[in-house]
């Protein structure tokens, strides 16, 4: 049996960055993927935030294989056929230090496992680990599937993605309940780079993002989203688990409808669907976070349930969980102690960066929009509503046309319901 | 027994296209592997050296990356790994091919003399089934392709069941020789995990030209008699006629009967010769 | 047995197919659909299943690993390998080129086709390409000559004529009596060489395929590879020669420019059969075999003809597929009965494997065989894009199906709509009658 320092399991941002991290303080590394390559069986929507990427290899963005900088971000909300929009765009992002890349994800996952191999890390593929390896109550490395398949390691990092077999086993993380995970589709469409920078007022060398509310989830807690790559788009829809399954949609069922959409249907016409690609989300949030570590092992990224849903950041939270797991590791084995006390420093760091602070901040968000449906049933209609009531010239008076409008609201919802939905959502946001 | 591997890294080509727009191929994110084909003739290398003793070498031309193909091949137990990557390699056809291995093999087989070359029966990108046969022809080492059985490799002979088109051959060829394989020949297996973590760390041998005596004018495009004058996409697929046949099946059936006999996609005579009459 | 799904709770999100370790599972139609025959029964896609559809069969546990083990057996010793001939130990030093011949140049001259000739049949293939290369060679303006190797070859020759050769080259020896590389290459190496012909050609059978590589090599000169279709440039007089590549999804034109003969080998069923005409005469030119039996390396130990099922299902001409819509495995009998008719092979979906109607083998797509027969015809299938990945780019395809907008009657040169317990019998009915006919005539 072959012994590291530091064994992690998954080789997605999260394992990565916490392998890369280990292996520059001098730890002998291994990560032990399932796919093919680092890459293969990771997804994602496709956005890649910058500051957490370039704590782990500085200066990213010179090497790796991205798409498009992200230099507008449009946030809508659909009802039947109509939208209200709003968009915030900076073209500075286009350039140095960058706020985030629309990215795919076979592609740059597989780069950054090159990243690891340089610094020394060892990246066995096609390896499905089965479970940990304990000696008394301490665990000392792994098992995998294949023939004389133990390892024997320090510290065991737990990057394995939503499906977390070996964190649930040690539980270190909590069975996945269909109201804490959202299911995610998408395609990947491929269009003309000069018809896409068009469609969406681009030059080279740009990206944009728009999130979809409301109708596009037929009014389920969920979004819908459309980033641009290089020569295609990445198109896609994701809810919770929990309404899907009671509104007997399938989730490609609402994919489809979304793309039929006048709105979306106008932005991908023309192109071809390349990919279709499936995908679990974490959605628990901070009430959903499991213990975080025990003697020996880390967990980290979505094992962990470290998902901002409302942002929708994830690899951003994984990639800078992987780092401080694989630094505490490093650290740990170092001084001789890799007791759960030893780990909880781990817990600590992260609860002071701001991947738990975000988590706690947004704590109660799911819930709240799940006890309210209405938000995103409600709410999107009546924008639509007062939107086209107020830019609709007909000879209405402004004034009366004000009128209109606000009677219109109360008609949907009370005056009473509506202070209470404004001070329900301000107390989940604050 | 010294068993010799020729293996391909090749784009899958279920996932190749062609740009209409400027008649070259998409291999942009196409993934690599190993050919298929290949697999199973490394597969069966390995069962046999497990079988007899011995030991397994692999034989890669093409570009550095292929280093990834090999070095998953030595996860399956090979002993040894050499690419031939060199620019001078690049364009060659079958014939080149066959002769930039050859003369590698020949170097292998001076210091260690290798007893039977295994090779797929093809490569999925090119389908030509030409390079195995070349080596052989070149080694001067019988050959026998088309293998979906070993049975037997005993007394300076191997005896393999080959597939044909009326049926399943028997035969048997004098050691030294080469075989080509078929997929069904063995079922591949799993790696164990000392292998693989042999394999992470295993660096194939990198042999460029010069490191071999070769006559350079056979090498690459220079070397390769065929060249390519013209690529297109195969004619575009488009939905033909539908008939319906629902009121009268006997009629349509008539019909598109009538309809192959006239452009000729059934021809009278040979086909009925398969048939049982 | 496999992993378990159950299609009413199946919600089509791929969840599984991602986590499959074994790439097992697939999405047919909206559905996960598991492939018996990968599947380890390690569990993992019923961890994932979002809906809780799949599940494990009774007994089986939950983390059953493959190993294949390589098969038990008594090793015995072997001869230390013979070192290699001298002649071709130096192979790369000796190996000198030939000086580069010049198209249109007066010493290499003449379109061959080399007669398949095996088991007492000759392959349809050879008379096909005497048709093909009777327009090659007034293209050119020479001979169109045939090359018979074998044992016993007399009534062959005849027939060479009545199919078009102007002459005939035979090799007849005892030694030819089986298909071997060695004799068969030296053959017909040494015809080349001494009557150098311009244009060799040949079926690309597995006897094709096997011996003309070994010819090529031996003259150095260029081979293309199962050609679909060949020409003659009007100006140089080259051969052009055209061929699908990466799996069908491309065309390619290959030219042999300096060196002779140009080869190729053909796809059988591209080229029209050429009118026979009894008792055409023509030149005989008989040449002894250039090696004896004790130099043969090879030896044919027996032959066990097989059931046309599964033999080179990637190679058949004529392949008549079924999908679930045949309904059970005992209606396979009515598009059995249209192959036979044919001469054509069966082969299936893989729903139609699945359900055990047929074996894994038979399977046409994208887990299965790439086929790209001349003629495909697809009966019950309703033509996912899984299944036409796997035989889209065959010639000719004829689809039946009772729904008018299955899938399969976009890829369908001629598609019925129908029920095809009716439309098949009487398919075969007319197939019969006139194939009949033709022979007859």
């Amino acid at each position: 049996m072959e012994n590291f320092d530091v064994i992690v399991v998954g080789g997605g941002p999260a394992g990565l960055a916490a392998a890369i991290s280990a292996a520059r303080a001098g730890m002998k590394t291994v990560v032990i993927e399932r796919g093919d390559y680092p890459g293969t069986k990771n997804v994602m929507g496709g956005v890649l935030y910058s500051r957490a990427t370039e704590a782990v290899i500085p200066e990213f963005w010179k090497e790796a294989p991205l798409e498009r900088p992200v230099i507008e971000q449009r946030y809508g909300f659909l009802s039947g056929d109509e939208i209200f929009a709003a968009a915030y765009r900076d073209p500075a992002w286009a350039g140095p230090p960058y706020n985030a890349h629309t990215v795919l994800r076979v592609k740059f996952d597989k780069w950054l496992g090159q990243q690891a191999e340089k610094a020394g890390v060892m990246i066995i593929t096609e390896t499905v680990v089965e479970d940990l390896l304990y000696k008394g109550d301490n665990v000392v490395g792994v098992r995998t599937g294949r023939a004389e398949g133990d390892l024997g390691a320090k510290v065991v990092i737990l990057a394995e993605g939503v499906n977390a077999f070996i964190a649930k086993k040690a539980g270190l993380a909590p069975q996945l309940r269909p109201d804490t995970v959202a299911v995610a589709v998408k395609e990947i469409i491929q269009l003309p780079q000069e018809k896409l920078e068009d469609r969406f007022c681009l030059e080279p060398g740009q990206g944009a993002t728009i999130e979809l509310f409301g109708d596009s989830t037929d009014g389920m807690l969920g979004t819908a989203f459309i980033y641009t790559n290089k020569d295609s788009l990445s198109v896609g829809v994701g809810a919770l688990l929990e309404p899907l399954i009671r509104k007997k949609w399938t989730p490609n069922d609402l994919l489809e409808s979304l793309k039929a959409k006048p709105y979306v249907k106008r932005l991908i016409q023309g192109g071809e669907t390349k990919e279709y690609l499936a995908h679990l989300i974490p959605e628990g949030g901070y009430n959903a976070m499991p213990k975080l570590h025990r003697q020996g092992v880390m967990v980290v990224g979505d094992t962990a349930m470290l998902v901002n849903g409302l942002h929708r950041e994830g690899s951003n939270l994984a990639m800078t969980s992987g780092k401080i797991a694989g630094e505490v590791a490093a650290q740990a084995i170092q001084a001789g102690d890799v007791s759960d006390q030893a780990m909880s420093v781990y817990e600590t760091r992260l609860r002071d960066s701001f991947v738990v602070k975000d988590l706690h901040k947004y704590r109660k968000v799911t819930g709240f929009f799940e006890d309210n449906p209405h938000f995103f049933q409600v709410y999107p209609e009546i924008m639509m509503n007062a939107a086209r009531m107020f830019f609709t010239a007909d000879e209405t008076p402004k004034k009366e046309r004000q009128k209109q409008i606000m009677k219109m609201v109360f008609e949907h919802r009370s005056k009473g319901a509506l202070i209470g939905d404004l001070f329900g959502a301000w107390r989940a946001l604050k | 027994m010294h068993f010799l591997v020729c293996l391909k890294q090749v784009p899958d080509t279920s996932e190749v296209r062609i740009d209409p727009a400027t008649n070259t191929l998409m291999r942009e994110g196409v993934p690599s592997i190993i050919n298929p084909y290949d697999a199973h003739a490394l597969e069966e290398a390995i069962r046999l050296k497990e079988k007899v003793g011995g030991k397994v070498t692999i034989i890669s031309m093409g570009p550095p990356q292929a280093k990834e193909a090999l070095k998953k091949a030595m996860s399956f137990g090979a002993d040894r790994a050499i690419l031939l990557s060199d620019r001078a390699f690049a364009g060659s056809d079958s014939l080149a091919t066959a002769y930039v291995l050859t003369v590698a093999i020949q170097k292998v087989h001076e210091s260690d003399p290798v007893d039977l070359v295994f090779t797929g029966k093809e490569a999925i990108d090119g389908d030509t089934a030409q390079t195995g046969p070349g080596i052989a022809q070149r080694l001067g080492f019988p050959q026998l392709t088309y293998a979906i059985k070993v049975r037997d490799l005993n007394d300076g002979w191997v005896t393999v069941e080959r597939k044909t088109e009326a049926g399943r051959e028997v035969a048997k060829a004098m050691l030294p020789a080469l075989i080509t394989v078929e997929k069904e020949l063995n079922e591949l297996r799993y790696a164990s995990l000392p292998n693989m973590m042999k394999a992470a760390k295993y660096e194939p041998e990198y042999w460029e030209a010069k490191s071999l005596p070769y006559d350079t004018t056979q090498l690459g495009l220079k070397g390769s008699p065929t060249s390519v004058v013209r690529i297109f996409p195969p004619p575009a697929r488009s939905g033909g006629d539908k008939i319906d046949g629902m009121k009268d099946p006997q009629g349509a059936a008539a019909m598109v009967v009538e309809k192959m006999f006239q452009q000729n996609i059934i021809m009278t005579h040979p086909l009925a010769k398969g048939g049982k009459h | 047995m496999s992993v378990v799904v159950d299609k009413a709770k199946c919600i089509g999100c791929g969840a599984c197919v991602v986590e499959c370790p074994v790439e097992a599972l697939d999405l047919v139609d909206g559905l996960a659909t598991v492939d018996p025959n990968k599947c380890t029964n390690c569990g993992s896609c019923v961890t994932v299943c979002p809906a809780n559809a799949l599940s494990l069969p009774e007994g089986a546990g939950s983390s059953a690993t493959k190993n294949s083990d390589a098969e038990k057996g008594e090793a015995k010793e072997f001869n230390k390998s013979e070192p290699l001939p001298d002649s071709v130990k130096d192979y790369a030093k000796t190996s000198k080129k030939k000086e580069p011949v010049v198209a249109g140049g007066d010493v290499w001259s003449g379109v061959w086709v080399i007669i398949e000739y095996k088991h007492g049949e000759v392959a349809p293939v050879s008379w096909e390409l005497l048709g093909e290369g009777r327009k090659l060679a007034d293209a050119i303006g020479c001979d169109l000559c045939g090359v018979i190797v074998g044992q016993d070859l007399d009534p062959v020759i005849s027939e060479a004529f009545a199919y078009g050769a102007e002459k005939v080259y035979v090799v007849d020896d005892p030694v030819l009596k089986y298909f071997r590389t060695e004799p068969y290459a030296e053959a017909i190496t040494d015809l080349i060489r001494k009557y150098q012909p311009e244009i060799v050609l040949m079926g690309a059978t597995a006897m094709g395929r096997d011996v003309f590589p070994a010819v090529a090599t031996r003259m150095q000169t260029g081979l293309t590879a199962d050609c679909t279709v060949l020409s003659i440039d009007p100006e140089t007089k080259l051969l052009l020669q055209t061929r699908p590549a990466f799996g069908g999804n491309i065309m390619a034109t290959i030219q042999c420019k300096k060196r002779r003969p140009q080869m190729a080998t053909v796809r059988p069923r591209v080229m029209a059969m050429p009118e026979r005409v009894e008792g055409r005469q023509g030149e005989i030119i008989r040449e002894e075999l250039g090696i004896s039996e004790d130099e043969v390396r090879t030896k044919v130990v027996e032959f066990i003809k097989g059931d046309a099922k599964s033999i080179f299902l990637d190679k058949a001409e004529i392949i008549v597929a079924v999908g679930l819509g045949i309904g059970s495995k005992k209606n396979i009998e009515i598009a059995q009965e249209l192959a036979d008719v044919l001469g054509g092979t069966i082969a299936g979906t893989r729903g139609a494997v699945e359900a055990g109607w047929l074996s894994h083998d038979q399977q046409v797509g994208q887990t299965g065989v790439t086929v790209r027969p001349k003629v495909y015809i697809a009966l019950g299938i309703s033509g996912a894009i899984q299944h036409l990945v796997g035989m889209e780019t065959s010639d000719f395809i004829i689809a039946v199906n009772n729904d008018p907008d299955a899938g399969i009657f976009r890829v369908a040169n001629y598609g019925i709509v129908g029920d095809l317990f009716q439309v098949v019998p009487a398919m075969t009915q007319e197939f019969k009658k006139r194939l009949q006919h033709g022979v007859a005539k």
